[in-house]
């Protein structure tokens, strides 16, 4: 039992870049856009991120630099599908593509050096519970700014204005031009949130969750935030409860590579994968169309004149 | 009459070679409802979108209550008071009924405050809905009801409404006449898009009508009849065509017996028992309106789509309803769907290549590698017989222009020497030059003794070609009639209003 709280807080470290990262691809799907290179993006953050923590010898600072990296990697993104209307899916793999490249590049000379953590923040009061206080309210100023992302994300797209408009642009890009909506712009906002949130999210894993940066260390996440948003089938609380859950696999999973757990760490990988194939199947026989997807989901968008 | 609201003055726009527009005027007053009347392609729903600011004009002056105005965007369409309710629902199939109204309402969301709006405007004018339903789960008459009432949310001095009365029904449209009735009382000017003459004769006061991009006429739909009205809306025009040599009839080789199909999707049409014979040696124009069933027909007839309901479709004295298009085929039979490229052609294969789409059904092109040489020669043959302009040897099908595609298209099928050639829009989007060479090469399949079926929507086009003439109208076939024995009104008011039972017996 008093292993709990320390399972807890693992399992939120492990989840709250999935679920940052899912969190930006969720609102650019529903804008209609489908970003296949949020792996790139994170792994840019992450080294972006890093690089700029030691030079400044700020790791809040790198958190911030990292994220404006995935932003400005997919302004490139951006750039490509809504000015020249490429291939989104082909175009989403090239950032990947070119994500794990530049991010090599960017990161040379840091590999191996160690970061200090960046000290935990506790809620006063609500830390102070016994047993799942500590572990809840004490952690990272990242955490606590996907809990407040949570909030934001499903409030901003179903209570305002602008999420209103995002959501119709996703649903039908034909009708939102031809009433007139700034299709391409707001195209644009959700592409450059999904940027931020993801570089985010890599800044988190370099600086955070392992403090140090080597090549390759996004291993897949950005894929599984991919898959969360697929799973979550347009529902803000169930890409919350995927992220932890994804992020309960990958603990478990560390630990069944240590042998605590009699499975095979293989298939504890291939988990998350497997409950998105069947969320799918879920969708699909429960006859919604589309399984949950926006309407105009990864078609390019080019108006007659 | 009130005021004048809107007056357009020499609007002309041009897409590439096509002029949708040329020098179009039109004025609308206060309290009145316009009838913009024509054909499909006439420009009647360009000209509509330059009014809503989705389309530029290329030259032509726009006034909005005596001033000159330049509408860049449906916005700023909007700010000038001009509210639009789109043929094809401009509606967000997962949203509701109260967040589509809230969509293009500046600065609102769907909240309590608009509710309440929303519900006050739908009483004041007997518009019932329920705001809460999303969209995907409404009738067509409940969504073009939100449609409208959104447009009316944004209290407009200018209604425009595109073929507003194409998906209801009857009592659906009633119920849209009163609500208009009530609006034009209240001081709205409102455009109406139509090519059902009754309607328009019942409704509106003046009627615009365009043709080929200009105006023909403007008239007062009531004070002419509506044979009248059709014989401006399709026009006169010639087409030099060697007419076909007297020839023999030969056997039925389509015969469709009460053929009743239902539409695969929510906005198909379903067709009613319809009845046609074609023989040996004869063309059969089927004409009508876009959307009246035609698509629903050549898929029925090539085997590619629809539920048979009832009646039977023969093919060279056999029953082929059960059947797929390559089993027709073998046959005899050819088909020349309506698009050209993704239907009849693979775009980016080579005309070669494309050989194989439709002669693998009866021909040996290879038993385990493709017999190229044999595919090739057939190309070469078509390109040379058909008169197809190419920019190399072998051009991927994307290449070629519209209307030599087309001819290769039709020359494809029929160097398979089919005894029945089924043609859906021979010669749509084509220039009249390839136009006159295909209706050419069809009479001319004809005058060897084929069956040949010719869906068109250009009424010129299939009282030039056929024989015999159908018309096409609400999912109901007219009984084919020899084109000699019909006037172009009789046809114009088959084509709008159907055929009567009381004339189908005369």
């Amino acid at each position: 039992m008093e292993m709990l709280p320390f399972i807890l807080a693992t399992v939120f470290t492990a989840a709250t870049p999935l679920l940052i990262a899912a969190l930006g691809e969720h609102v650019t799907e529903r804008a209609g856009v489908l970003n296949l290179g949020v792996e790139g993006m994170m792994i840019v953050g992450a080294a972006t991120g890093f690089a700029a923590a030691v030079l400044t010898d700020s790791s809040v600072f790198g958190i911030f630099a990292g994220a404006l990296a995935g932003m400005a990697l997919s302004a490139v993104f951006a750039l490509m599908v809504l000015v020249f209307a490429t291939n989104q899916v082909a175009t989403g793999l090239a950032l990947t593509i070119m994500g794990l490249g530049l991010a090599g590049l960017i990161g040379q000379g840091f590999v191996g050096q160690p970061r200090a953590a960046i000290p935990p923040v506790s809620i006063p009061l609500l830390s102070e519970i016994p047993v799942l206080g500590k572990a809840i309210f004490t952690g990272d100023f990242v955490f606590f700014l996907s809990l407040v992302l949570i909030g934001f994300v499903a409030w901003g797209l179903n209570r305002t204005r602008f999420g209103l408009l995002l959501r119709a642009v996703g649903e039908s890009h034909g009708s939102a031009h031809a009433l007139g909506l700034p299709v391409k712009r707001i195209r644009l906002v959700a592409i450059l949130f999904g940027g931020l949130l993801a570089g985010l999210a890599g800044a988190y894993l370099s600086l955070i969750y392992t403090r140090f940066w080597s090549p390759g260390m996004s291993a897949g996440r950005g894929w599984i935030a991919l898959a969360l948003v697929v799973f979550a089938g347009g529902h803000v609380w169930r890409l919350v409860l995927g992220a932890y859950l994804f992020g309960g696999i990958t603990v478990a999973q560390l630990h069944a590579q240590a042998g605590a757990i009699g499975l095979p760490s293989q298939f504890l990988s291939a988990l998350p994968y497997l409950m998105t194939i069947a969320a799918l199947l879920f969708l699909s026989i429960s006859g919604r169309k589309g399984a949950g997807a926006a309407g105009s989901l990864g078609q390019p968008f080019v108006p007659e004149r | 009459m009130g005021p004048e609201r809107i007056r357009l003055s020499g609007i002309t726009k041009a897409f590439g070679a096509l002029k949708a527009n040329d020098h179009v005027d039109l004025t609308l007053h206060a309290g009145e409802i316009h009838a913009l009347l024509g054909e499909n392609g006439a420009g009647k729903s360009t000209l509509m979108k330059i009014l809503y600011g989705l389309l530029r004009p290329d030259s032509g002056e726009i006034r909005i209550n005596g001033r000159r105005v330049s509408l860049p965007s449906p916005q700023a369409a909007r700010a000038q008071g001009i509210g639009m309710v789109f043929q094809h629902f401009s509606l967000f199939e997962d949203f509701t009924a109260l967040e589509n109204i809230a969509i293009p309402l500046e600065g609102r969301i769907a909240d309590a405050g608009l509710r309440a709006q929303v519900e006050a405007k739908a009483r004041h004018f007997g518009l019932a809905i329920e705001l809460d339903r999303p969209v995907h789960t409404l009738s067509a008459g409940e969504r073009q009801r939100i449609e409208i009432l959104r447009a009316l949310m944004q209290e407009p001095q200018v209604i425009i409404l595109d073929e507003p009365t194409s998906v209801l029904t009857p009592d659906e449209a009633e119920a849209l006449f009163a609500t208009l009735d009530t609006l034009a009382s209240e001081g709205a000017g409102i455009l109406f898009i139509s090519h059902k003459l009754e309607e328009v004769r019942r409704l509106c006061s003046r009627a615009t009508i365009l043709r080929g991009g200009k105006v023909v006429a403007e008239t007062d739909p009531r004070a002419v009849s509506a044979a009248e009205l059709a014989a401006l809306m399709v026009g006169e025009g010639v087409l030099e065509l060697r007419p076909a040599g007297e020839h023999a009839l030969g056997a039925p080789m389509l015969q469709l017996d009460g053929l009743s199909v239902a539409p695969d999707g929510v906005h198909g049409v379903a067709l009613q028992a319809i009845h046609l014979t074609v023989q040996a040696g004869e063309v059969v124009a089927i004409a009508g309106v876009a959307g009246n069933g035609q698509s629903e027909l050549y898929a029925a007839l090539s085997g590619e789509g629809g539920r048979v309901t009832s009646g039977q479709v023969r093919m060279a004295g056999q029953d082929v309803t059960r059947r797929d298009i390559n089993a027709r085929r073998a046959l005899g039979a050819a088909f020349v769907p309506e698009a050209r490229l993704g239907q009849a052609t693979l775009p980016q294969g080579p005309l070669s290549e494309n050989v194989i789409l439709s002669w693998h059904a009866t021909e040996s092109l290879g038993r385990w590698l493709l017999d190229t040489v044999r595919i090739g020669t057939v190309a070469r043959n078509v390109i040379e017989r058909f008169d197809v302009r190419t920019p190399s040897p072998d051009p991927l099908a994307a290449q070629l222009s519209g209307g030599n595609l087309q001819k290769y298209v039709v020359g494809r099928e029929i160097e398979r020497k089919p005894q029945l050639m089924i043609v859906d829009q021979p010669s749509w989007g084509v220039d009249a030059r390839a136009a006159t060479h295909i209706r050419q090469t069809l009479l001319d399949l004809a005058a060897k003794g084929a069956a040949v079926l010719v869906i068109s929507q250009d009424l010129d086009e299939a009282m030039a070609m056929a024989d015999r003439l159908a018309v096409m109208h609400g999912g109901h076939l007219s009984a084919a009639r020899p084109v000699s024995a019909l006037s172009r009104a009789e046809i114009g008011l088959l084509m709008t209003q159907g055929e009567s039972p009381a004339r189908g017996a005369a």
